[in-house]
């Protein structure tokens, strides 16, 4: 399908849906194609590459709700896809709060190219792709004796999706991504310890060199030789960039509007307030050229700027989406993440890790959980310790636990080593006094 | 339903399926394969007091796969016109590259049991024929206790037919139905709020949800809600973990059983790549994973290759004795296949997975595992876990449970992951309890992008030791 073809079937339906009786109706069509590549020892080991379309219609009816979504495009099913939908919509209770967006923020025109898309992207030969998955393989094998297998990766999708709504709305877009990684696992006595490395582009030619890919992957997984756990106690702890989104969404999941309005949140009422130390600014940036999650309108069709979510500490805004800024009587703003920011800092990893005395080095989360309603928190961890501002052992099996309200005022360092290969873009970061168990 | 009574679905037959298939192995391949699937799934919502959102999905389509050795060349068409089909089959058959060697065997069906005969078919179920079961649900919990501020309820309902047919000449079909009512509340006192979800799921009709299934799940969800105001974190540690009968069963997902799906173990890159036949654990402990229980969520009357399900015993009186093997896995190790081979749509080529694992019963009494603690928690509900498959070393969170003090259960705890390693744990379980219990929630275990329901159960086991989370 092309853009012209989406933008008719998302006409029809809506057609459609309002001649069964909908009172308004939104429509989203999308098509997508995937490439996936493993090399594993050297050999070929995974082919596959297909497309797909899928279309969703969400259908309001006498302020009743329902959001129907289906694969099967063909005419005639889809005709009684959407008359089904209509009437099934009809036995729900009647929802005050349901409507479309309103108009006034919609975008007004489709502002700058954010450059999401590769328009190279049908040139990537098969070849091309195999090779890519075989390099970063090859990097990592070579790396040590101890390596006992490795899966290079590599994937690629190209999408197209519109989006229609019958008060007014209509648009198109269209991306790319990559990503290119490998899967290190090394023997060490009983154990086989595993690590990755994995980047996430827009561009093909924004991809790194593969041979350091491999080899960051390969590192990874040698430095787990001999891990085991400590004694448990009070740490410091130096939380690696690309760990540390874990954290970030402790922050995220409680200020957005459902977690408010249903009460699952322990930053209700907080805006304005300081939630965390000073040294922890964000921001959301969906305007980001090239971002991982950058875009012109949100998943509801509004408008997109870029905005503080927490400035020196203190919480600035939350993630409203039209409903249940409904139920919460407030504006909506955009009920959903785009690139998340946060700001880095001016101390390098290692000079972080040279000011513990006695500290933890986090380098993966392992499993936990997070209770979004109490910000109690629980993590499984694998790094190292550090004592002296020196790695003296590789650890893991360790949990870490606490209070999020606790943790973010225990921030005491940004790093300057902000990851780049993700939509949550974020710094290492060093925190005083968490609680560890281990021994 | 009959065989073509899925060719009319699909809108295929035998003569469709050779010409694909015939794409398929076009380079070379030596095997292939195509999984037609059907899925229908519908879903309620109540929140506030109404059922006031409803969602539907329908999805189709048939996967390609193409296997030149252990290679494996995948596609899947959403559109099953012939030309679309033979497309993807041009796709997947690239995985190989010499002219074609592999004939395709006479068909015949394959007879399958049925391990999840249901009365009422989902797709006859309206959506006003569900509402009054989340609005009486919705009324209960509320009633349950003064405290409750918020409750929010969702019924899911999945229909899925499956038509497998591969090279070898072997053709199975099944219908998968799957149900599910979960809910989640919180509670207010002063000032402070606590929240605890609770669901049941399986392959039923709507006719498993009476009203003594709903008392039970409104009164679980709001006693184990409101009991968390008076819990606290346990200390940081290694200490005496006893896993209470049921759901606890994630240990042995987590501890045991990803790192007993073959494909890691083919590929050399598991803990327990090379401990069949070992002594792992003490004689009493025995695990199976089990596709044949009745109604299970993670039953399956035959598996995504059209092998037919079995309860695989794992560990046999403390003896490793058997991986859980896909195709692919059991060529290699040339052994039979355990009808493990899983995916989870036609979008996916199949890996080995786990159906229900549980630990069979045990010679202790639960009320003697009790009192030898000295100091030590017994956790009784859980949100999820997860497990290095190379390292051993998993993880899974504790959504409540109580401190044990001198043999004798005293303060709830909650919010707290436990860590340990697999082999070490299995070494350390010293107690197991005669009064092996399922879980019923709707639990979906995640491998490779790919999810599949799956269900879990365990007997009161005791670990010597694992790593809590808690404070110093």
């Amino acid at each position: 399908m092309n853009k012209q073809n989406q933008l008719d079937l998302a006409e029809y339906v809506i057609q459609k849906a309002l001649s069964y009786g909908a009172d308004a109706a939104k429509v989203n069509v999308s098509n997508s194609r995937s490439v996936e590549i493993e090399y594993r020892d050297r050999n070929l080991d995974k082919l596959s590459e297909s497309t797909q379309n899928s279309l969703s219609v969400s259908i309001y009816v006498d302020r009743k709700f329902s959001n129907h979504s289906t694969n099967d495009l063909r005419p005639e099913t889809l005709d009684r896809f959407v008359e089904q939908a209509v009437a099934a919509t009809r036995h729900l209770t009647a929802d005050p709060f349901r409507h479309l967006p309103s108009s006034d923020l919609y975008p007004k025109n489709a502002g700058v190219d954010l450059e999401i898309n590769d328009t190279n992207y049908k040139q990537v030969t098969s070849e091309k792709r195999q090779e890519i998955a075989k390099l970063v393989q090859e990097a990592a094998l070579k790396q040590d004796k101890r390596i006992i297998s490795v899966a290079g990766g590599y994937y690629d999708s190209h999408f197209l999706s519109t989006k229609m709504h019958s008060n007014g709305f209509s648009g198109s877009k269209e991306g790319t991504s990559f990503s290119v990684g490998a899967e290190v696992t090394i023997k060490d006595g009983d154990t086989r310890p595993e690590d990755w490395e994995y980047v996430s582009i827009r561009h093909l030619s924004q991809l790194p060199d593969l041979g350091k890919i491999g080899e960051t992957a390969a590192k990874r997984a040698l430095n787990k030789i001999g891990q085991n756990k400590i004694a448990s106690g009070k740490y410091s702890m130096l939380v690696e960039n690309r760990a540390a989104v874990q954290l970030l969404s402790m922050l995220i999941a409680p200020i957005k509007a459902q977690a408010l309005q249903q009460k699952r949140s322990y930053l209700d009422g907080k805006k304005g307030q300081k939630i965390a130390s000073p040294l922890l600014n964000i921001i959301d940036n969906p305007l980001l050229i090239k971002g991982m999650a950058s875009r012109w309108y949100d998943s509801e069709g509004l408008a997109t700027q870029k905005r503080n979510i927490i400035e020196n500490g203190v919480l600035q805004n939350y993630y409203i989406d039209t409903y249940y800024g409904e139920k919460l009587n407030i504006q909506p703003n955009g009920g959903s993440t785009s690139n998340v920011i946060v700001a880095a800092g001016t101390l390098s990893f290692d000079e972080m890790m040279k000011s513990m005395a006695k500290g933890i080095v986090v380098t993966s989360f392992n499993g936990g959980n997070f209770n979004g309603t109490t910000g109690d928190y629980s993590y499984g961890i694998a790094g190292f310790f550090v004592e002296n501002g020196i790695i003296t052992k590789s650890i893991n099996e360790m949990n870490i636990s606490g209070n999020a309200n606790l943790l973010w005022n225990q921030l005491v360092a940004m790093g300057n080593d902000t990851y780049l290969y993700s939509a949550y873009q974020r710094p290492s970061m060093l925190f005083d006094d968490i609680h560890f168990s281990g021994l | 339903m009959q065989l073509n009574d899925y060719y009319q679905r699909f809108g295929i037959s035998e003569e469709i399926i050779r010409q694909v298939m015939n794409r398929a192995l076009a380079k070379g391949g030596d095997y292939c394969d195509l999984f037609f699937q059907h899925k229908i799934t519908d879903h309620i919502g109540l929140e506030d007091s109404d059922v006031n959102r409803a969602y539907s999905n329908v999805d189709m389509g048939v996967g390609i796969r193409v296997l030149k050795g252990f290679q494996t060349g995948f596609s899947f068409t959403e559109s099953l016109n012939l030309e679309s089909m033979k497309q993807a089959a041009d796709t997947a058959a690239v995985i190989a590259n010499s002219p074609a060697s592999t004939s395709i065997e006479n068909m015949k069906a394959h007879d399958v049991a049925n391990y999840y005969p249901i009365q009422k078919n989902w797709e006859t179920i309206g959506v006003d024929d569900k509402i009054p079961y989340l609005q009486r649900l919705n009324e209960k919990v509320f009633a349950q206790d003064t405290r409750i501020i918020k409750s929010t309820i969702s019924f899911m309902n999945q229909s899925s037919y499956i038509l497998f047919v591969n090279s070898d000449g072997r053709i199975t079909f099944d219908e998968q139905p799957m149900g599910q009512i979960s809910v989640s509340c919180i509670a207010e006192q002063n000032g402070e709020r606590e929240q605890n979800s609770h669901s049941l799921s399986g392959r039923y009709d709507i006719d498993y949800f009476t009203e003594e299934k709903l008392d039970y799940l409104a009164k679980e969800l709001v006693d184990r809600t409101v009991n968390l105001f008076d819990a606290q974190k346990p200390p940081a540690g290694e200490l005496e973990v006893i896993l209470a009968a049921g759901s606890s069963g994630i240990l042995l997902h987590e501890a045991i059983g990803h790192g007993m799906e073959a494909d890691f173990n083919r590929k050399n890159i598991s803990i327990f790549s090379d401990k069949i036949n070992k002594l792992v654990a003490k004689d009493f402990v025995s695990i199976v994973d089990d596709g044949t229980i009745p109604q299970m969520r993670g039953s399956i009357n035959v598996d995504d290759e059209g092998n037919d399900t079995e309860k695989t015993v794992m560990i046999e009186n403390g003896v490793l004795r058997s991986y859980l093997h896909d195709r692919m896995s059991s060529q290699h190790y040339q052994v039979k296949p355990t009808g493990s081979g899983r995916r989870q749509s036609f979008r996916h080529a199949p890996l080995p997975r786990m159906r229900n694992t549980y630990m069979l019963p045990g010679p202790h009494e639960y009320d003697e595992i009790i009192r030898s603690v000295k100091k030590g928690i017994i956790a009784e509900t859980f949100t999820n876990g997860q497990v290095n498959i190379g390292g051993g070393d998993f993880t899974f969170y504790v959504k409540s449970g109580y401190m044990i003090e001198d043999g004798k259960i005293v303060t709830p705890i909650k919010d707290i992951n436990m860590i340990g390693n697999g082999p070490e744990v299995l070494a350390n379980i010293t107690m197991v309890g005669n009064d092996l219990k399922m879980a019923e929630g709707g639990w979906t275990c995640g491998k490779d992008g790919q999810s599949v329901p799956v269900s879990m159960g365990l007997p009161t086991v005791k670990v010597s030791k694992i790593t809590v989370g808690g404070q110093n």
